[in-house]
């Protein structure tokens, strides 16, 4: 296995009886990488996700995860990995607290580490006064800032963020982005998906999938320099606009 | 008379009120206008729709659809207005074509009275038309939700969040929908969490935590900004930030797609801005004054 390798997909295909989701896709994601993964509605990025996840088995081609294979090891992919969505994050009933004790029991962190991080997170998103708080109570911003910092709360050697600002005020989108460049810096490879064309800009590559193949992956410049094209906006309209399935 | 007029509506939730959804929300919209909320989650468009739709009572206020009180005449704007939820509400265990002769039905009528009304949507669904609504794709059942909310010919038609997790290819095609209903003589209110679907607007309301920011033509909007603008870009945006945030001349930085959005105090010419920047940062750098987009106007309105 290779270190420096957090993802690597080579031929990787998913089939629903004669439907193909994701159409033999290759790529290799290196550790601290933003890496984006786009594509329209029904493109395949859920199912090629869940494979990813080690949730979901492929039909065929190869791949792993933190190292590990998505066949045979994908317990312990679930253990390396983190996971946010804007559907599902925290518990609203449960404390803030609570919500880091129970992710890292999940986890399997023990007492001293949980608090420890506990301790950490609360200060560093200064929310010290809030921790007894029922996540509920607290404003959308915060919930999903707080939400990125308990899926990586386990130092996960990626973490996959599934449409992770959607709905979110403009300045709180852009906090939400600081906390990712920072994740990266710290060694921790992102893995994300938007329909915020703009959030393309910020990753290192993007890759965009079309009918459940990859069409390009690239630098956000140079897709735009292959693609004519002066915003990302326009290369995804470009590619995307070429599917010819019709599906979700 | 306007299509719907909103006076100073008030609305709270909690034992002791002590969430406030929507604090004195008042604007009007006239016949045949496009026009919309825009605001984050958590902004009090839900709320707002439900009560013009009459669904939820506001605590004070008033307001009318159609020319009809939303209390007092609550049936009469039943049947005047369509409205589709923002999550999926029809039917799943009836097929496409099912859901739509019930809408039809329940509002007295039948599709073929109004085809010409929902074709240019329907007809992009009536292949399935004997598919289950809960086997549909988004897209599809997005169209479904639309066909069954116009099926009565309303004369205001609410659209909460239609684009929410929507890729941006149907997107444009949704809005393009709607530009055509609008040619039809329909008052359209739609909400939207994407700034960028402002400009597709005649008129918009920003909004945030239950107060209207601005309300405006996208390009009155635009033009009412006034603070001196700057997209700066260099090899390394995120030292480029950090550093140029600690200036004084700086009101703001942040983000913007490839390039950085600078907001200065007072404006200055291109070479001293150039001459500055470089101090700082010595690499190579891009420095061009730009327009706001909606973006940056609710960025501002927002700080303010």
């Amino acid at each position: 296995m290779s270190t420096d390798k957090v993802i690597t997909a080579e031929q990787l295909t998913k089939r629903f009886g004669d439907f193909t989701a994701v159409d033999h896709i290759s790529f290799e994601v290196q550790k601290g990488e933003i890496f984006g993964f786009l594509g329209a509605n029904g493109a395949g990025k859920t199912t090629a996700m869940r494979m990813l996840c080690g949730l979901s088995l492929p039909t065929s081609g190869k791949a792993t995860v933190a190292g590990f294979d998505v066949y045979k090891e994908n317990e312990k992919i679930k253990k390396n990995i983190g996971y946010m969505s804007q559907k599902f994050s925290l518990y609203d009933d449960l404390t803030v607290k609570e919500n880091m004790r129970f992710y890292g029991g999940i986890y399997g962190m023990s007492d001293k580490q949980i608090k420890d991080k506990t301790v950490f997170i609360l200060k560093h998103l200064h929310l010290e006064s809030e921790g007894n708080k029922l996540v509920k109570s607290l404003p959308l911003g915060w919930k999903q800032k707080l939400a990125f910092s308990v899926a990586i709360f386990h130092e996960p050697e990626i973490v996959f963020l599934d449409e992770p600002t959607g709905g979110v005020d403009p300045v709180t989108r852009r906090e939400f982005w600081n906390m990712i460049y920072q994740a990266a810096a710290d060694g921790i490879t992102i893995f994300v998906t938007t329909h915020y064309m703009d959030e393309a800009e910020y990753c290192n590559r993007v890759s965009i999938m079309v009918d459940g193949r990859i069409d390009a992956l690239d630098t956000p410049s140079q897709l735009k320099k292959t693609y004519e094209a002066t915003s990302m906006d326009e290369v995804f309209l470009k590619l995307a606009r070429k599917a010819v399935r019709n599906a979700d | 008379m306007n299509a719907v007029r909103v006076n100073s509506i008030i609305k709270t939730y909690g034992k002791k009120k002590e969430i406030t959804a929507l604090q004195d929300i008042s604007f009007e919209v006239k016949p045949s206008e496009l026009y919309g909320i825009i605001g984050p989650d958590g902004a009090g468009k839900t709320s707002l729709f439900r009560i013009l739709t009459t669904l939820l009572l506001a605590d004070s206020g008033n307001a009318t659809v159609d020319g009809f009180d939303v209390v007092k005449d609550y049936k009469e704007i039943r049947k005047r207005v369509g409205y589709m939820p923002g999550k999926f509400s029809l039917y799943q265990d009836l097929s496409v074509e099912e859901n739509l002769n019930f809408f039809a039905t329940i509002f007295n009528t039948t599709i073929r009275e109004n085809y010409d009304l929902i074709k240019d949507i329907y007809q992009q669904i009536e292949p399935f038309k004997d598919r289950k609504a809960g086997k549909l794709s988004g897209g599809m059942k997005q169209k479904l939700a639309l066909s069954c909310a116009l099926i009565h010919r309303p004369s205001v038609l609410f659209l909460d969040e239609p684009t929410t997790g929507v890729d941006a290819v149907s997107r444009k095609e949704f809005w393009e929908m709607l530009k055509r209903l609008k040619e039809q003589g329909i008052t359209i209110l739609v909400s939207t969490p994407y700034m960028d679907e402002a400009g597709l607007c005649d008129r918009v309301a920003l909004i945030q935590t239950g107060k209207i920011l601005s309300i405006n033509t996208p390009q009155g909007i635009v033009d009412d900004y006034k603070k001196p603008l700057w997209a700066v870009k260099s090899p390394n945006m995120l030292q480029l930030l950090n550093e140029l945030k600690e200036r004084n001349e700086v009101e703001d930085i942040y983000p913007f797609g490839e390039y950085h959005h600078l907001v200065l105090k007072n404006n200055i010419k291109r070479e001293e801005l150039e001459q500055w920047i470089k101090q700082s940062t010595p690499e190579a750098v891009t420095v061009e004054a730009v327009r706001p987009d909606i973006e940056d106007c609710f960025i501002s309105l927002m700080k303010n």
